[in-house]
């Protein structure tokens, strides 16, 4: 932090003495935790460090923007637009995009070849809107994961399981050893992730899925093919039953602790374990595609430039916006976050065994986008409200199935 | 008549170790046990370490007594990039609350005296509204208000977070300070207007000078209500600045992490500090003044 | 009470016309300007930004169709009429045990008060972490000896709502107690001498005297209650976040999230047209009753 704040101060000076175009760039984000933090300081570092433009911090908390879209979006309205903004990368923000609010990021992105290195090249179709480029994707993020505490089982004296079928037998020994066999916290998007996305995309298979969240097939996710889903949300929930948390970390804190054996968890979780001093692969196992179809989906994080009158302004974020993409802060700020670059051809030597497998899966490319590229926010939420309700009641396999079903019909 | 409304009215004082007065004790503080509760576990809690908090219950003593998420929540939390605490966030919170307290309380006061003594045809109408206006969740409210701020030239300036204040203070202040006005004695009124003063002389030679009971729970109630103002503060300021309700928003909801419950307490005590002590000094002026503003109806 | 009548409505009480001007504009061109504005939107598809795009009445039939509206108006009706009674009571209560000229007045009523000073964001996060089955009330019990005690209502979808209510009026009562002190403080002594020597007991004096003639303080108790009754949404967020499940989800939090979450503006608009649709049902007559028609007969 030190270093950080020398390098901002000595930024802030050159500044000063320099007369090229200068911009104070204020930056929403709602990356509000240690980690995160440490990894949008990299952003910040690499503005500073240009010695003309000086970020300025607009961190505001919130999981999903709750608090940061009002302001990002009343601000634009009221003509007083920030300098950047994040969004889920996806469809978040594309009523902003269609009218026109933000800057159009494309010379940018052809003088210096985005399309060439970023991989998957798909990444820019979620920012692009009739053939021009609006956001800058920072990182993926995936939610095909299960985490696993190696001691709990070696307790319960099974095998670590290698898939979800394994694991599901498991239980019963996982059980009378005292352990509870998966932790799953009480907020909407977490059950509504774990059946949606990655029993969906594990279990039934990338196709299937895409049928329902790209297609919108509504037959089809009524149908007995995807049944498997929810019936296998139902073991799931019995499985969680045994631990009562809210946020996703304490789940991950009672698989870390050995309380819980299993968490279905994107890959952000493998933060937690790295600051419990876990080593992957010794003290806990993770499972892309929960060890049954090894897909990753391509969620993450993007920025937009809200348009600017000021001609500094649109300097500075043209400017970040290349500092973003660039080679060493892609490095830098992935690994702190724990995501995986949106370049194809930068070197991660500094990657754990989780982050390998991660970057071997895309190496492949077993990928799929993320659900919030497929679906508008209103979907996405619509069914959040609707998992969470099935997780916390009785509600049967076949009735949640039917009236998700009837959301994915009404989707648009 | 306000003053002798202070002291206690009810019936006679009896011998303390009567069987009625034993309930009366003994239900008072099984109840202030309920509501003691409550801080008693944000203070104890805020003196604990992390290693503390995780293993024992809420109610226990601190072992080993730290004062160090005091200082942590004040100087050091972080948010985002920014690790000030809430420190820089109280300077803003007094900024933001000193002008909007005085120009909503200057506009609801003459609002309550105007409908209380100089009605005009029409005038309860819009009384009525502004009532019903007090129902309206404020949520539904923010676009339009970006809106007119904006077309006003002070969207983004303290101005117009004084405006958004005064706007949505004014329903339930103009009620009480209309009661207030309604319960002086009409006499009054009627010989300063034999005296020859008007509109405003009376306002601000009579019926100020007599407003003192129910200044005191008007600012009591603004400086409160608009301390701990959140949604506003989010919505029509800038980053640099935020309330400190904002920012112990941040600090409290780092959705990554362990959570700092220590910190997480010491920084909501801190952020309740300000209303806190003003309850704690004039609690005796803001009964009084409620009993001399809310009595009549 | 007022002044002469002239013959020119329209100059009557010309000053206080003009100082009421911010009021005036506050009233139509906030409260009903942007009321009508939200209406007018709530048969529209917008999404993130307000646009003029008409879809009838589709928003309100979704509206009534989505099962989390529905729980929403289910709690907020249960919690209302919960909060509405038990602040009343309580504050009654309360004020009623401090005019026993107890000894230290001072002290249990500033105790009552405090948490109003707090906002929700705090009360909510204290009472959260209060009834943590971990660390909380339960983990105190037990660890006194009783290990089957069960006191977990925010864990368990049909007790979170009182989990929420414990917080509110926690928060909420020690207002309703000053004011009701207030009132009792404005009885006329010889109320209670005249009741004494017809041997009226104390509790029944209370109740069947001294609550009648505190009518006035019941209204304006009322107002501030149902105010924030209505309003509630920070609570609920910084103690359940809607949780477990859906079963503490409030409208103006669905207003909030479909508003900003989903993106969904005309289905928040629709959601808070029909919140003040219900409002405006329960306070005009009433307001009038209160408000309007009394002025005249004074």
């Amino acid at each position: 932090m030190k270093t950080f704040k020398f390098s901002a101060l000595a930024a802030s000076a050159m500044a000063i003495a320099t007369s090229a175009p200068a911009a104070d760039l204020e930056v929403v984000h709602w990356w509000t935790s240690g980690g995160e933090a440490a990894a949008v300081a990299e952003f910040a570092k690499a503005l500073d460090a240009t010695g003309k433009h000086k970020w300025i911090d607009g961190a505001i908390a919130g999981g999903g923007g709750t608090n940061a879209i009002p302001a990002v979006v009343s601000r634009m309205l009221g003509g007083d637009p920030v300098g950047a903004a994040q969004f889920n990368h996806g469809r978040q923000a594309e009523e902003l995009v269609a009218e026109g609010l933000f800057l159009d990021l494309t010379d940018l992105a052809e003088k210096e070849g985005w399309r060439d290195f970023v991989f998957p090249t798909s990444l820019l179709d979620a920012c692009t809107l009739d053939g021009r480029l609006y956001c800058v994707p920072v990182n993926i993020h995936s939610w095909q994961w299960i985490w696993l505490n190696n001691g709990a089982f070696a307790k319960a004296g099974v095998d670590v399981p290698s898939n979800w079928g394994e694991f599901v037998a498991s239980a019963d020994a996982l059980r009378a050893a005292g352990v509870a066999p998966m932790a799953t916290g009480s907020q909407a998007w977490q059950s509504s992730g774990l059946i949606t996305n990655v029993l969906a995309v594990s279990l039934v298979g990338t196709e299937a899925w895409a049928r329902v969240n790209v297609q919108k097939d509504a037959a089809f996710a009524g149908g007995p093919e995807y049944a498997a889903v929810f019936e296998a949300a139902e073991v799931a929930r019995s499985l969680s039953a045994d631990i009562e948390v809210t946020d996703w970390n304490l789940a991950t804190a009672a698989v870390i602790t050995g309380q819980a054996a299993a968490q279905i968890m994107g890959d952000w979780a493998q933060g937690e374990f790295a600051v419990a001093n876990a080593v992957a692969g010794e003290d806990y196992t993770c499972l892309p595609g929960l060890g049954e179809n090894k897909v990753l989906q391509l969620g993450g994080d993007a920025f937009y430039f809200p348009k600017n009158k000021d001609a500094d302004v649109e300097a500075a974020q043209l400017e970040l916006a290349s500092l973003m993409m660039s080679k060493q802060v892609q490095v830098n700020f992935n690994l702190k976050k724990g995501s995986l670059p949106v370049r194809g051809d930068v070197d991660l030597s500094a990657a754990n065994d989780c982050m390998r497998q991660g970057l071997a899966i895309l190496a492949e490319g077993n990928v799929l986008p993320g659900g919030d590229m497929a679906l508008t926010r209103d979907t996405v939420e619509s069914i959040n409200d609707l998992m969470v309700q099935f997780w916390n009641s009785d509600m049967s396999a076949a009735e949640v199935q039917q009236k998700y079903a009837a959301l994915i019909a009404s989707a648009d | 008549m306000q003053n002798d409304m202070i002291g206690p009215r009810g019936p006679k004082p009896r011998s303390i170790f009567r069987l009625s007065n034993l309930v009366v004790y003994g239900t008072i503080t099984i109840l202030a046990l309920y509501y003691l509760a409550p801080l008693y576990v944000m203070v104890v809690t805020s003196l604990k370490s992390m290693s503390e908090v995780r293993i024992g219950n809420v109610f226990a003593l601190p072992v080993n007594l730290t004062f160090d998420p005091w200082f942590k929540a004040w100087s050091s939390a972080c948010t985002g990039l920014k690790c000030e605490g809430l420190m820089g966030g109280f300077l803003n919170s007094v900024i933001i609350t000193v002008p909007s307290v005085i120009v909503s309380i200057a506009i609801a006061s003459v609002n309550g005296y105007a409908l209380a003594n100089w009605p005009y045809r029409g005038a309860n109408i819009f009384f009525t509204i502004l009532i019903f206006g007090a129902f309206v969740p404020y949520q539904l409210m923010l676009y339009p208000i970006v809106i007119i701020l904006r077309e006003l030239g002070v969207f983004g300036d303290l101005a117009g977070l004084v405006i958004v204040h005064s706007i949505f203070g004014m329903p339930i202040l103009t009620l009480i300070f209309r009661n207030y006005f309604s319960s002086l004695p009409a006499e009054l009124f009627k010989a300063a207007r034999i005296d020859g003063a008007g509109f405003w002389g009376i306002f601000f030679k009579v019926m100020l000078p007599m407003s003192l009971p129910i200044l005191v729970v008007a600012i009591i109630l603004q400086v409160t209500g608009i301390w701990n103002d959140f949604l506003f503060g989010i919505v029509y300021t800038r980053p640099e600045s935020y309330p400190m309700t904002v920012q112990l928003n941040n600090i409290v909801n780092s959705t990554y992490g362990e959570k700092e419950y220590n910190v997480n307490m010491a920084a909501t005590i801190i952020t309740g500090l300000v209303p806190l002590t003003i309850y704690f000094i004039s609690g005796k002026l803001f009964v009084r003044g409620i009993a001399a503003g809310a009595v009549k109806g | 009470m007022s002044a002469s009548k002239r013959p020119n409505f329209l100059f009557q009480n010309l000053a206080s016309k003009i100082a009421s001007i911010p009021m005036i504009l506050t009233a139509v061109v906030i409260f009903v300007g942007c009321t009508l504005w939200t209406v007018a939107y709530s048969f529209t598809g917008s999404r993130l930004l307000p646009r003029w795009r008409w879809v009838g009445l589709d928003q309100y039939e979704r509206l009534w169709e989505t099962d989390r509206w529905m729980i929403s108006i289910n709690n907020l009706i249960l919690y209302g009429i919960l909060m509405m009674l038990f602040s009343l009571a309580l504050g009654f209560l309360l004020a009623a045990l401090l005019d026993q000229k107890i000894r230290g007045e001072n002290v249990f009523r500033t105790i009552f008060l405090y948490p109003y000073a707090l906002s929700f964001v705090v009360t909510g996060l204290t009472w959260q972490w209060l009834l943590n089955p971990d660390f909380g009330v339960q983990k105190l019990v037990r660890d006194l000896g009783w290990s089957r005690f069960e006191f977990a209502p925010l864990t368990n979808n049909d007790w979170a709502i009182y989990g929420v209510l414990l917080a509110g009026l926690w928060q909420g009562s020690g207002l309703v107690m000053v004011l009701m002190l207030a009132g009792l403080r404005g009885i006329d002594q010889d109320v209670w001498k005249a009741a004494r020597v017809d041997g009226i007991s104390t509790w029944k004096t209370y109740i069947f005297i001294v609550l009648p003639m505190m009518r006035p303080i019941f209204v304006t108790a009322v107002v501030l209650v149902a105010t924030g009754i209505i309003k509630i949404f920070d609570l609920i967020v910084a103690q359940t976040d809607g949780g477990p499940g859906l079963s503490t989800e409030v409208p103006a939090k669905y207003v909030y999230d479909m508003m900003f979450s989903s993106q969904n503006l005309g289905q928040g608009f629709a959601a808070s047209t029909t919140m003040l649709l219900v409002v405006l049902v329960i306070i005009i007559p009433w307001s009038f009753y209160e408000f309007g028609g009394r002025r005249d007969a004074k």
